[in-house]
């Protein structure tokens, strides 16, 4: 056995159980957490394929701010446990065996065009120096869009979460 | 050497519990982060094929893919903080006055 | 050079006339309608009077193009006039009558409301009259003579808020339409046969065929069929029934379309048709069974009416017969000889009618009437004008042109003596039930409006203006005098319009057609003596004879129920098949249901469609799901094909 495929295989094993406890967690503080388990796990399989800063990225951006405000905000919501409330058969019979018929749809093409190919550990390196030079010579335009859209982003959020009330206030 | 298929069936899986929770979930913040996790499995199959046909592009998508991801959670959370504070409730089934 | 008289412009005037006056009438006064109306005809007379002038010097017939029109394949139509002496005769009459009548409704309409509507409406009439007239092909005649039939049913119909003129109006039009319809099939037959609906191409045509003898063949349909259409719009049996009920209309309608010139269309297409009939004997006799039946017919019915204008209408009817009698013998020229001395006499009598009834106030009853002589002297000397001519007292002008016809419907090769006889018991009910009405208007003592009477005042019985009298007069001058001209002279100056076929006439007169014309002129006068001592010697006896006869007075007195049996047998059935079949089954129940069921069905599409929208988030994601798993599986079924 190699060490390439038992790390991947803990890692992995790490990553179905965030996501399953994800789902199984009624209380959505315990889901966050689970996520951010999931986050550092795939971190980790990242590495295995080389990605360095990507794998960086994804500790730093995904699970260090994005879920940090998830946390922020579900203990601001101080959102309780779930309800159990029915609303909707529609998503229980027809999204449930869909996605169980999409995702075996997708994995029975993918295993048989892909099935033997091998991909070895580190195979492509991704240090921040190539990872640069590609996005401000290849890929300069979606670079600088995506910075516009992030600032729309923080407008936008900031908008939407303020209060109604203050407005007025600020008025002499 | 990890065959290629098995870092996509990991992702697949992810992937597929991510539109699980979305289905299933109640919660609305359950749900968004249903949603990242359909994001981050699908970001492993981009860093996989990277990997396979040594195109560092998978990853520059990768990177993209994160921006948009953090610039969506941040809206959306703004949104469902207004929701909140006129429903009074994170529960999704009660968030239905846009019904016909 | 074959000079160009723009003989466009003659309809086209009064086209124009209706138009303003249509249009801008409303806003116009009184003065400056009339101003436009009477300019627009009278600009027509004039026109048709400086080329009748000119006719002497043209080679007739002349044809005028003024536009193209149908170009399909290889038939052609085309908006072109024909000028030659029938159609110079019927334009002189159409223009020469219609102008004074024009002038006469002025003073006749003044009173009225919607007065710019009348002459636009009778503008528009001498349009589509003079387009029939003037045509030179049959399709630009249909034209004229649908459209004098629309002119006809806006003028019936002109008081519209009135139940009874606004039916009538509705049934001349459609009884009109059922001769169309066989006046349709004529054309299409002629055009199936000819390849053309021009004149000269039709006429050249049939006369290159050989006449038809026994009933069949296409000549004959097409001669019939015309005969439908001929009965339709002149009111022959058994399409009479609009003409009596057309009275509802104002008097100088009834006078320019009901006597004048409408009616006469039928007569001026037999005539111009000529050369089909004369070689279908079979379509020929139908024309003279048919004139003959209704001359006597309507004769008969007017004896028993009580309406004024009723009895004249049924008059009418009675003097189409003889036209149509003169052109079933194949003596076309004296049929159109009666048809203008009757558009003297006849248009007389309706005005001067309409002058009575103006005078008394608007009564129309002749029973209400009398002794009037004394009150109103100029329209009584006209209208005497106007009866002795129509009973065919010589020197008037009825004389000439009925004696013709009766001498013709004898001694013609397609004549017999059974036309002549009936004929001759028609002029002597003719020449009763007019001078009937005769006496009972204007002598005696006044019977009208007791009430008045009874306090003692006398009725205010006025003469009618000057506006209305003018006409009158001409048109007495010419019911004694139009005659003159003679019916051999009128004859040979239209044989080049009517012959080949007809055989030349022999220019002197036998003795046996001068024993006819003393016979004639004798019955004539047994009806004056009858009428005398009916209705001024001995004025109760009339009642006493309708008692005694009963039912078959009743009978008559009712039109021999016709109207009734039209009901039953056409009406009702077509309209209650129109209600149940065409209305509630096909419109109600097909195109209707189809509509609201395809409506609705697409409601209840979208009703269970809306479903769909609850407002669920899980539900929609849901359906996300569902929907890419199908797009996801056919994906991969076209990779692995």
């Amino acid at each position: 056995m190699q060490l390439h495929l038992v790390l991947f295989v803990i890692f992995g094993v790490v990553c179905v159980a965030g996501a399953v406890n994800l789902l199984v967690q009624r209380h959505p503080i315990n889901s966050a957490l689970s996520l951010v388990v999931v986050m550092g796990a795939l971190a980790a399989e990242y590495l295995l394929l080389g990605a360095e800063f990507v794998a960086a990225v994804q500790v730093i951006v995904y699970a260090g701010a994005i879920m940090v405000l998830f946390v922020f905000v579900i203990m601001l919501l101080n959102a309780g446990e779930e309800e159990r409330t029915t609303g909707s058969r529609i998503a229980l019979l027809f999204g449930v065996p869909g996605v169980v018929a999409g995702s075996l749809l997708i994995a029975w093409v993918l295993l048989s065009r892909f099935g033997a190919q091998a991909v070895a550990i580190g195979a492509l390196p991704g240090p921040p120096k190539v990872i640069g030079w590609l996005l401000f010579h290849d890929f300069l335009l979606p670079f600088e869009l995506t910075s516009i859209l992030v600032l729309i982003a923080i407008l936008g959020a900031v908008v939407l979460a303020s209060h109604p009330e203050a407005q007025p206030k600020k008025e002499r | 050497m990890v065959p290629l298929s098995y870092y996509l069936a990991l992702g697949g899986i992810l992937f597929a519990c991510g539109v699980t929770g979305f289905l299933v979930k109640r919660n609305i913040i359950t749900i968004f982060m249903s949603i990242e996790l359909m994001l981050n499995g699908v970001n492993l199959s981009f860093v996989a094929f990277a990997a396979q046909w040594h195109a560092l592009s998978g990853q520059i998508f990768v990177f993209f893919v994160m921006v948009v991801a953090a610039a969506e959670a941040a809206v959306g959370l703004a949104i469902i903080i207004a929701v909140y504070r006129t429903r009074e409730t994170l529960n999704v089934d009660r968030v239905n006055l846009l019904k016909l | 050079m074959t000079p160009n008289f723009h003989l466009w412009l003659i309809p086209m005037l009064p086209l124009v006339g209706a138009a303003l006056n249509g249009l801008f009438g409303k806003r116009f006064s009184r003065q400056i309608v009339a101003g436009v109306a009477l300019l627009a005809c009278g600009a027509a007379f004039a026109m048709a009077l400086a080329v009748a002038f000119q006719a002497g010097s043209l080679t007739l017939p002349h044809s005028e193009l003024l536009a193209q029109w149908i170009r399909a394949g290889s038939f052609h139509a085309d908006f072109a006039f024909y000028l030659d002496q029938l159609s110079l005769v019927m334009l002189l009459v159409v223009t020469g009558v219609g102008f004074l009548i024009h002038i006469y409704s002025v003073g006749y309409m003044w009173e009225e409301g919607g007065f710019y509507r009348f002459f636009s409406y009778l503008n528009l009439f001498m349009f589509f009259m003079l387009t029939l007239v003037l045509a030179n092909n049959y399709l630009l005649m249909f034209i004229g003579w649908e459209g004098v039939g629309l002119a006809s049913y806006l003028l019936i119909g002109f008081w519209f808020t009135k139940d009874s003129a606004a039916s009538a109006g509705k049934k001349a039009f459609i009884v009109n339409r059922i001769g169309d319809f066989g006046f349709l099939i004529a054309l299409f037959l002629m055009i199936r046969e000819f390849g053309s609906l021009d004149f000269e191409q039709v006429f050249h045509g049939a006369g290159s065929m050989n006449p038809e003898t026994a009933g069949a063949g296409l000549l004959t349909a097409i001669g019939l069929l015309l005969l439908v259409g001929a009965c339709g719009k002149s009111a022959q049996i058994p399409l009479y029934v609009w003409l009596p009920d057309a009275m509802e209309g104002p008097t100088p309608v009834s006078a320019l379309i009901h006597a004048a010139t409408m009616v006469t269309a039928g007569v001026y297409m037999v005539a111009r048709s000529h050369a089909i009939f004369d070689r279908a004997p079979t379509a020929l006799m139908a024309v003279a069974v048919i004139g003959t039946l209704t001359a006597l017919f309507a004769a008969s019915i007017g004896v028993c009416q009580t309406d004024i204008k009723k009895v004249l209408a049924y008059s009418t009817i009675s003097q189409l017969g003889y036209m149509f009698l003169a052109c079933g013998v194949a003596s076309y020229s004296a049929g159109i000889f009666h048809l203008m001395t009757h558009a003297f006499f006849k248009g007389l009598l309706f005005l001067a009618a309409g002058s009575v009834i103006h005078a008394v106030g608007g009564e129309q009853d002749m029973r209400k009437m009398g002794g009037l002589r004394k009150h109103i002297p100029w329209t009584f000397w006209t209208m005497t004008a106007a009866t002795f001519a129509i009973a065919g007292f010589p020197p008037f002008a009825g004389f000439f042109s009925k004696d013709e016809i009766l001498w013709q419907a004898y001694s013609s090769p397609y004549g017999s003596w059974v036309y002549w006889l009936l004929g001759l018991i028609t002029a002597f009910i003719t020449s009763f039930y007019m001078f009937r009405l005769w006496f009972m208007t204007f002598f005696g003592e006044y019977r009208g409006d007791a009430e008045s009477q009874a306090h003692g005042h006398q009725p205010h019985i006025h003469e009618s203006p000057k506006v209305m009298l003018v006409p009158l007069v001409i048109l007495a001058v010419l019911s004694i005098c139009g005659g003159w001209i003679g019916s051999n002279r009128f004859e040979v100056f239209l044989s080049p319009a009517l012959a080949p076929t007809e055989a030349a006439r022999t220019v002197e007169v036998g003795n046996l057609e001068v024993q006819f014309t003393l016979l004639s002129v004798v019955i004539a006068g047994l009806g004056l003596l009858l009428a005398w001592w009916l209705y001024h010697r001995r004025p109760q006896l009339p009642s006493q004879i309708a008692d005694a006869m009963g039912r078959f007075y009743q009978a008559v007195l009712n039109k021999y129920y016709v109207d009734e049996l039209y009901a039953t047998a056409f009406v009702k059935p077509v309209i209650d098949g129109s209600i149940r079949i065409l209305w509630r089954g096909i419109d109600q129940g097909v195109i209707d249901a189809a509509l609201d069921n395809g409506a609705r069905g697409a409601g209840e599409i979208s009703d269970s469609m809306r479903r769909m929208q609850s407002g669920n988030l899980r539900s929609y994601a849901g359906w996300i799901a569902a929907g890419a798993a199908v797009v996801i599986g056919y994906m991969v079924w076209m990779g692995t094909r």
